[in-house]
């Protein structure tokens, strides 16, 4: 079925949109955490009444500024770039995946702009309490704009509440709440609102404790560290419980992931989590089968983690391929065989619409049939593969692999750098320790490459699936030439990097000049 | 599609009319709020000194946001109650929405970025992109809604997905007079707009009267080119459909049909006409700095009819010249009825936002923006 379709469009839009998104992935966290946190410190403030504070407060709100106008401008593409680069998507979907975004345009974006407006501007302008409570809805609106846009994309890994319309060959929107309220949907926004705000602590400690280096700001620095380390160690904890709850909607939904996650290739009971592993070859007659050169395993911790008991089977990539009796997994060509059924019928339905009225609505009850539904076109993606090597339907492992695990050792290390932190900071001993500083200079770019990373598992790891299980990213591209993506591809490339470029510098010279002179 | 079982439903068909409202309501809010694009374009000349310039760039970047914002919010609510337009539009017009585009992703940086030190590609290279999504915004965006009347080239496959037939993916419409004659309309109401505000919001005489002298020249051009389009439009043949079959045809005098048929309509676009018209006078011979106001509410009255006219009464919005039948109205691009429901539900706190905007808005224009303000270097208000 491959033969119709452009497979080097599909890869430079893929490209494109994994660039784009990255790139905004890289100034959002920041937004949503250090929004909050400027706002805990200009609560203070107004509580106090301690000017101190407000410069605190000032300092930060001048960083936080310059990365959010950043990250609207490379957010406003993503949204088009559904439209643009992703037609078919938007049209199969576009009924329950627009929703969130219309939703988080009228809800969040309109509240975030206008407070932060207030926020900036209305310093003399307003009444202490009103400004106050500007700082606090804008973080409430950037934390709103997070919730709805991993509603969308939650949807997308998991879909649920819709129902499939065969007339208009679209998936319709049933249930609005089962949307919003999926517990991938939860796990997500949970998982990535926390980890965001462990990004902005961690960035506030490193620029504190390079204040404490050079010898200034030293109040500043410290009292900057205590909010910091507070809020990050809560952020952690959050997510790494949420990070566990995340891991554990992968395994029910999306079991090919998980798989990937581990690189496991054969299905066991007591399956073990890879510590730390280093992939080697690839089996050439085994689609997707490394060997581990090095591995140190945690015996029954993968099954733990996939359920919270140690026994749970937890089917491998092998398992996933050629089906599992035992288990109750059907192979790759089964799922294909099954799909295909799904889209003939629905193909014979359009046919006979206008020539055999009878037979038409024979072949449209089907589509109304819970039964036939869960046994046929819960498969309906899968067709377009029948009779493709199977490696098609196998996200790139290796990558997946190492986000994962890299992702989650990260994690752990924040733990600790943010409890040593909290510690050092309350009894104030931090200033006199210059490797901890120091340490905390560089784990701040640590944290970047540690979300990227989890999107890296959670988008690579889902591949070729665009909608989980019923669209593949092949049917979900526009009708374009690759050449037209590819000169987007690299005018984003361009843009952004000399935008980044520019933030990076502008950033750097106002945490140099510091919060004493006002930092405008 | 026109078969289904709920497109007959009384509900259905109010709601897709309602969402069509809410759309262009969205849509004449945005060209109103172009103002900040129109006022870009004056950046590199209004201001002749640097305090000026200062206090132009700063009465423009407290506003950005709102058109941005709403750009972004037009595009979601296309994208949830329309979404085959979405589909088609964008991912057919390829070009002219990524030209837009980036013309915006330059624009969200520069406000933030301009005045600060060390920031890479100086001043100057900031002023440029101010100016360059100041002419391109404007003048785009009105060329592709031009194109609701006059239609596009492409059709749509038994799928419903879109085949765009000419290999300049949208930019095409710069082709034909009429499309660009509303572009430049609305870029001339853009430039209009922002010389109001700016006089409006900067208490300078300098500036003032400055900005006076500019009016004259930008209203007339932008009358020249608006008055061609609607004449054009009141005498064009428009894309129809049955209301039983959903054929579409070629009608004469459609859209001048649908104004006299729906005389609210009429009577809207009237009244915004009038009063774009009266601001104009209020500012240029009573030297007015309130006229923002009477021309900025007329052009979203006067969009906002001209929208219903191209949206209601059987028209196709989106009209194919290609192939006839894959033209896109209210009725064939719409969502579901439920998910139509379910935003319709959202829509409730429209108002709501719409007066927290306001009560913002009014709360940080109580003073207007003064030399000393701006020049109060590192004081109390964040500057661009
Ligand atoms: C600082 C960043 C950071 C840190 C330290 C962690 N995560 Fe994470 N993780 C993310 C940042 C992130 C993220 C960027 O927010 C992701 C990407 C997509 C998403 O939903 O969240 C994510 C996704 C993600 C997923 C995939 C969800 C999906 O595919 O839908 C899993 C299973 C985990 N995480 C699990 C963990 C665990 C067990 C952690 C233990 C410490 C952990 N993460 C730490
Ligand atoms: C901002 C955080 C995000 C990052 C860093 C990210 C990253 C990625 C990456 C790396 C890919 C390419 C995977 C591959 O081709 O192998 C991808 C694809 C994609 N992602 Fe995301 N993503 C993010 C958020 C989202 C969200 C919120 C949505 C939807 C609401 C989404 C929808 C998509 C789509 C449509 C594709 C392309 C289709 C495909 O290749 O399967 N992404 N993303
Ligand atoms: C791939 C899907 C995404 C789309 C379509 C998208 C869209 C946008 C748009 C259009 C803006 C500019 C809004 C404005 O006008 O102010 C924006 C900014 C923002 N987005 Fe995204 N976004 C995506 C991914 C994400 C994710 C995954 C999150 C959070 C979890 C997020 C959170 C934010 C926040 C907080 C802002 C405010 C500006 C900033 O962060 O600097 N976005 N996004």
């Amino acid at each position: 079925m491959f033969q119709n379709f452009d497979i080097s469009l599909v890869d430079w839009s893929r490209g494109q949109f994994a660039l784009t998104a990255l790139y905004h992935w890289l100034f959002v966290p920041l937004t949503l955490g250090l929004s909050v946190i400027v706002a805990i410190m200009e609560t203070i403030y107004v509580k106090t009444g301690n000017k101190a504070w407000k410069k605190i407060t000032k300092f930060w709100m001048t960083i936080f500024g310059i990365n959010f106008a950043i990250g609207v401008a490379t957010g406003i593409i993503l949204e088009f770039e559904f439209g643009t680069n992703w037609s078919k998507y938007s049209w199969f979907v576009g009924d329950i995946f627009g929703a969130p975004l219309a939703i988080e345009g009228i809800l969040a974006f309109f509240m975030e702009s206008t407070f932060i407006a207030v926020m900036f501007f209305g310093w003399e302008k307003v009444s202490k309490k009103f400004h106050l409570a500007s700082t606090w809805l804008t973080a409430l609106g950037s934390n709103l704009s997070a919730l709805w846009i991993l509603i969308a994309n939650a949807w997308m890994q998991n879909p649920t509440g819709m129902h499939f319309n065969p007339d208009t060959a679209r998936n319709e929107m049933v249930n609005f709440f089962d949307v919003a309220l999926s517990p991938t949907a939860i796990n997500k926004f949970l998982h990535t609102v926390s980890q965001a705000y462990v990004l902005a602590s961690l960035v506030v400690l490193a620029i504190s404790a390079w204040f404490l280096l050079k010898n200034r700001d030293i109040l500043f620095a410290k009292r900057s560290i205590v909010v910091g380390s507070v809020f990050g160690l809560i952020g952690i904890l959050l997510t790494i419980y949420t990070g566990d709850g995340s891991a554990q909607q992968v395994f029910k939904t999306q079991p090919m992931k998980f798989a990937s996650m581990e690189a496991l290739y054969e299905g066991q009971d007591h399956a073990p989590l890879i510590a730390f592993g280093i992939t080697g070859s690839l089996d050439e007659n085994n689609p997707g089968k490394y060997s581990f050169p090095v591995r140190i395993e945690v015996p029954g911790m993968l099954s733990y983690l996939s359920s919270h008991d140690a026994n749970t089977f937890v089917p491998g990539i092998k398992d996933l391929i050629n089906g599992n009796k035992e288990h109750n997994i059907l192979s790759l060509a089964e799922k294909e065989e099954r799909g295909y059924v799904a889209i003939m019928t629905l193909k014979e339905m359009k046919e006979a619409r206008d020539t055999d009225p009878g037979k038409y609505k024979e072949l449209r009850a089907k589509f109304e049939d819970p039964q036939w539904i869960k046994d046929y076109f819960a498969y309906f993606g899968y067709g377009y593969y029948k009779g493709e090597n199977p490696a098609k339907l196998l996200p790139n492992i290796v990558m997946t692999f190492y986000s994962f695990h890299l992702m989650v050792l990260l994690g752990f290390f924040f733990l600790l750098v943010l409890l040593l932190a909290l510690i050092w900071g309350v009894k104030d001993r931090i200033a006199g320790k210059k490797w901890f500083l120091w340490v905390l200079v560089w784990t701040a770019p640590l944290a970047y490459v540690a979300t990227e990373l989890g999107w890296i598992t959670a988008e690579v790891g889902r591949q070729p699936w665009v909608v989980q299980d019923l669209m593949p990213n092949v049917t979900a591209v526009s009708n374009i030439s690759a050449i037209t993506v590819q000169v987007t591809f690299w005018l984003f490339t361009l843009t952004f990097t000399i935008l980044a470029i520019a933030e990076i510098k502008i950033m750097f010279k106002q945490i140099k000049l510091g919060p004493k002179d006002g930092g405008q | 599609m026109g078969d289904n079982k709920m497109t007959a439903s009384v509900s259905y068909i109010f709601l897709q009319h309602y969402w069509w409202v809410i759309g262009s309501l969205l849509a004449s809010l945005l060209v109103f709020l172009m103002f900040v694009q129109g006022g870009q374009t004056f950046i590199l000349g209004l201001g002749q000194e640097d305090t000026e310039k200062t206090m132009v760039v700063n009465a423009l970047g407290r506003k950005w946001e709102f058109t941005f914002t709403t750009l972004v919010t037009f595009g979601g609510a296309m994208f949830a109650s329309f979404p085959l337009f979405y589909a088609t539009s964008f991912g057919g017009a390829y070009w002219v929405w990524m030209t837009i585009l980036f013309s915006f992703i330059i624009q969200a940086v520069s406000y933030e970025f301009r005045s600060k030190p060390k920031n890479f590609l100086g001043a100057k290279t900031y002023e440029v992109f101010l100016f360059v999504n100041g002419l391109l915004g404007p003048l785009l965006i009105g060329t592709a809604v031009a194109t609701f009347f006059t239609g596009s080239s492409f059709k749509l496959d038994e799928m419903n997905h879109v085949i765009w037939m000419s290999p300049w993916r949208g930019l095409e419409a710069v082709a034909n007079p009429i499309n660009v004659s509303l572009g430049l309309a609305v870029l001339f109401l853009a430039r209009v707009l922002g010389l109001l505000y700016l006089m409006n919001t900067i208490d300078d005489d300098n500036l003032n009267v400055r900005a006076r002298k500019k009016l004259t020249g930008n209203a007339i051009a932008f009358l020249v080119f608006f008055l061609t389009f609607v004449i054009w439009m009141v005498v064009a043949r428009g894309y129809a459909y049955n209301a039983e079959t959903k054929e579409v045809f070629i009608e004469p005098y459609k859209y001048l049909h649908n104004l006299l048929q729906m005389p609210v309509v009429l009577v809207i676009l009237l009244v915004g006409v009038v009063l774009v018209l009266w601001g104009l006078f209020l500012a240029l011979f009573r030297k007015s700095d309130n006229a923002i106001w009477h021309t900025g509410i007329g052009s979203v009255l006067t969009v906002f009819a001209l929208l219903l006219t191209v949206g209601f009464n059987h028209t196709a919005f989106y009209p194919s010249s290609y192939d006839l039948q894959s033209s896109l109205s209210i009725e064939n691009a719409s969502s579901s009825l439920f998910t139509l429901k379910v935003m319709a539900w959202v829509s409730i706190l429209v108002p709501f936002v719409l007066a927290y905007v306001w009560y913002a808005w009014k709360a940080i224009n109580v003073k207007k923006i003064t030399r000393e303000e701006v020049s109060a270097a590192a004081g109390e208000t964040h500057i661009y």
